[in-house]
């Protein structure tokens, strides 16, 4: 019998339903694999025994003719997503133990829909980082090698060797579907922490607009920035996926009441005639030349597939990511002032309710975490709030305004590359300056500020053997548009699966 | 703009979380390192430009203002560190 974890969702989804094996069979063959792979540090809980229900409630459904669209398909859920009974912590030690009593509504979705739940993903505290290095958990390794590298499986289960980050924050996400761990993930994406770690791992992200995706039930970072999204094999997996997340939701007042297209339906639709725009911002000083030639490879790859391409400007990208440094850790010290060691969570004690706040807070969160609750208590201090936040939500209207100029004059969707490199190694960005590891954002952090769609798919190796990936950029809730220039890129390049399992 | 200590100090008290004097330096050569990055926005002309409120214009929907849930104290107190008869329980506040 094939590797049944090395289909793609919907070649999954596919064989489920022409009874080429059961949903029973496919969850027994994921949960093996995530077994054997527990040294990526990809799932920070493992819930077989909650998998194999539901694979048997899905195999019933199958064999009565009433199977959901993501009917007995293995997913894993990010860490953000709180999950009814699940131990769920955004993998911060302030969260502890904590077992929601309530589902998420993305994740209330795909069970909807027939979704079988392996585990929780591993992720940046919080959501904030780009390398999942921040984790309470540790980091995840990147199911990718250097070529030549001397990562391998040591002795004890242990990985050994001086391997790479996945990106982040969703790096378990984009590691564990690399590494064929489950079929597709859920992901979430404030300023690239969906897109990031997918170029990271040559597999499929997107960020949907603003307000596609209800927020409700999701661990919150910076409230006004803040999307689900997919992480999967390939863009029509995403497609799929993407469907059964979006939807309006009335817990959610920032989520928009507008019908849920059949995403699938818009993968393998022609782009001719569509006009691409190429930012001539996006072309930095001291962009790296293989980041260079794998633009222009999607420029011609866009061109011949009957894309016209414009070359366009967005004057305010380079003021994106200091804006955002600005208006996420402001949203972050607001929304993270929850966690005070009163109704969830860690508490340390003190002698008075302050000292108990300030020890339990210093325990519970991680360095990077209390670096951007300090930063965004200061941006919004007496005294400081014109100069910093008020100034940062200034330039965002002007970020939006570049976007709402090249789509006024027609363009269907910007193409840039999703990163200014590939994977890095583990402990080698930001130890001495945050700003350093900020950078890898600085692609992606734009489309957050504007609210638009975002899309990294998978492009071309670099010299070290290692994914690439390219972005694409849509107008607001035109994911579809999307979608299509996905397939052709996706269809051009090839697609990039991790080849040995080389950690089992 | 950079801070000195006792601001790194004061805005640690305003985030309740405690810090160490020992760590105030290497805090404040990491904020100040955020806060130079930041910097450049003074470059930009933002006047007559509206601040951004919603990034994503819409409406936003009102509900009726009556209970729609309830009557699961148990549930809210399940995770509490501290608790009794469906109270939370917290260092004496007043004296």
């Amino acid at each position: 019998m094939t590797d049944l974890t090395r289909l793609t969702l919907t070649e999954a989804r596919d064989g489920l339903k022409a009874k080429q094996f059961s949903a029973t069979e496919l969850t027994k063959a994921h949960i093996a694999a995530v077994e054997q792979a527990r040294a990526l540090n990809a799932y920070v809980l493992e819930t077989p025994e909650h998998a194999l229900k539901q694979a048997a409630a899905s195999d019933e459904k199958l064999a009565r003719g009433e199977a959901g669209p993501l009917e007995g398909l293995p997913l894993g859920i990010k860490d953000l997503f709180a999950t009814e009974g699940v131990r769920t912590t955004a993998c911060s030690r302030i969260l502890g133990n904590f077992v929601p009593p309530y589902e998420s509504t993305v994740s209330s979705q795909l069970w909807r829909d027939g979704a079988v739940m392996l585990g929780k993903l591993n992720n940046d505290e919080f959501a904030m980082g780009s390398s999942n290095e921040t984790s309470a958990f540790g980091p995840v390794v990147n199911p990718w090698r250097r070529q030549g590298s001397n990562v391998g499986a040591g002795a004890a289960g242990a990985i050994e060797g001086n391997h790479l980050v996945p990106g982040g924050s969703s790096g378990g996400s984009a590691a564990a579907v690399a590494a064929h761990l489950c079929l597709a993930a859920t992901a979430t994406d404030t300023g690239g922490s969906i897109r990031q770690p997918a170029a990271f791992t040559g597999t499929v992200g997107i960020k949907p607009t603003y307000g596609r995706c209800s927020r409700w039930g999701i661990v919150a970072f910076a409230s006004s920035l803040d999307q689900a999204g997919p992480i999967g094999k390939t863009v029509r997996d995403t497609a799929v996926m993407l469907r059964s997340m979006a939807g309006h939701d009335p817990r959610d007042t920032t989520s928009v009441d507008r019908a849920v297209p059949d995403y699938e339906a818009s993968v393998g639709r022609s782009i001719k005639g569509m006009r691409i725009g190429i930012p001539k911002e996006y072309r930095l000083e001291g962009l790296n030349a293989e980041i260079d030639a794998l633009w222009q490879q999607g420029i011609d790859w866009l061109r011949a597939a009957g894309a016209e391409i414009v070359e366009i400007s967005l004057p305010h990208s380079k003021y994106a990511l200091p804006a955002y440094y600005i208006v996420a850790p402001a949203e972050a010290s607001s929304n993270l002032a929850r966690y005070d060691g009163v109704r969830y969570g860690l508490r340390e004690q003190g002698r008075d309710i302050i000292e108990m706040y300030e020890k339990t807070r210093a325990a519970g969160f991680g360095a990077e975490v209390k670096r951007r609750i300090m930063i965004g208590t200061y941006v919004l201090s007496s005294g400081y709030y014109d100069a910093y936040y008020l100034r940062a939500q200034k330039v965002r209207t002007l970020i939006k305004r570049d976007f709402e100029a090249v789509y006024d004059q027609g363009i269907d969707a910007v193409l840039t590359p999703a990163t200014p490199s590939s994977a890095f190694g583990i402990g080698e960005k930001g130890s001495s300056d945050p700003v350093e590891m900020y950078l890898n954002d600085v692609f992606t952090v734009t489309v957050n500020m504007a609210g638009l769609p975002g899309i990294a798919v998978p492009a071309g190796l670099d010299s070290q053997g290692l994914p690439l990936g390219l972005q694409l950029i849509g107008r607001p809730f035109d994911e579809e548009t999307l979608f299509s220039l996905g397939q052709v890129i996706e269809e051009a390049a090839g697609r990039f699966p991790v080849g040995e399992r080389w950690w089992a | 703009m950079s801070v000195d200590a006792a601001t790194v100090k004061r805005v640690a008290h305003l985030s309740r979380i405690a810090v160490d004097d020992a760590d105030v330096p290497k805090l404040q050569g990491e904020l100040n390192a955020i806060l130079g990055f930041v910097e450049q926005l003074n470059e930009v002309d933002v006047s007559g430009v509206e601040p951004m409120t919603s990034v994503t214009p819409m409406v936003m929907k009102k509900r009726q203002d009556v209970v729609n849930d309830g009557e699961i104290a148990d549930e809210i107190v399940a995770n509490a560190p501290a608790s009794e008869d469906d109270y939370f329980m917290v260092p004496k506040v007043i004296e």
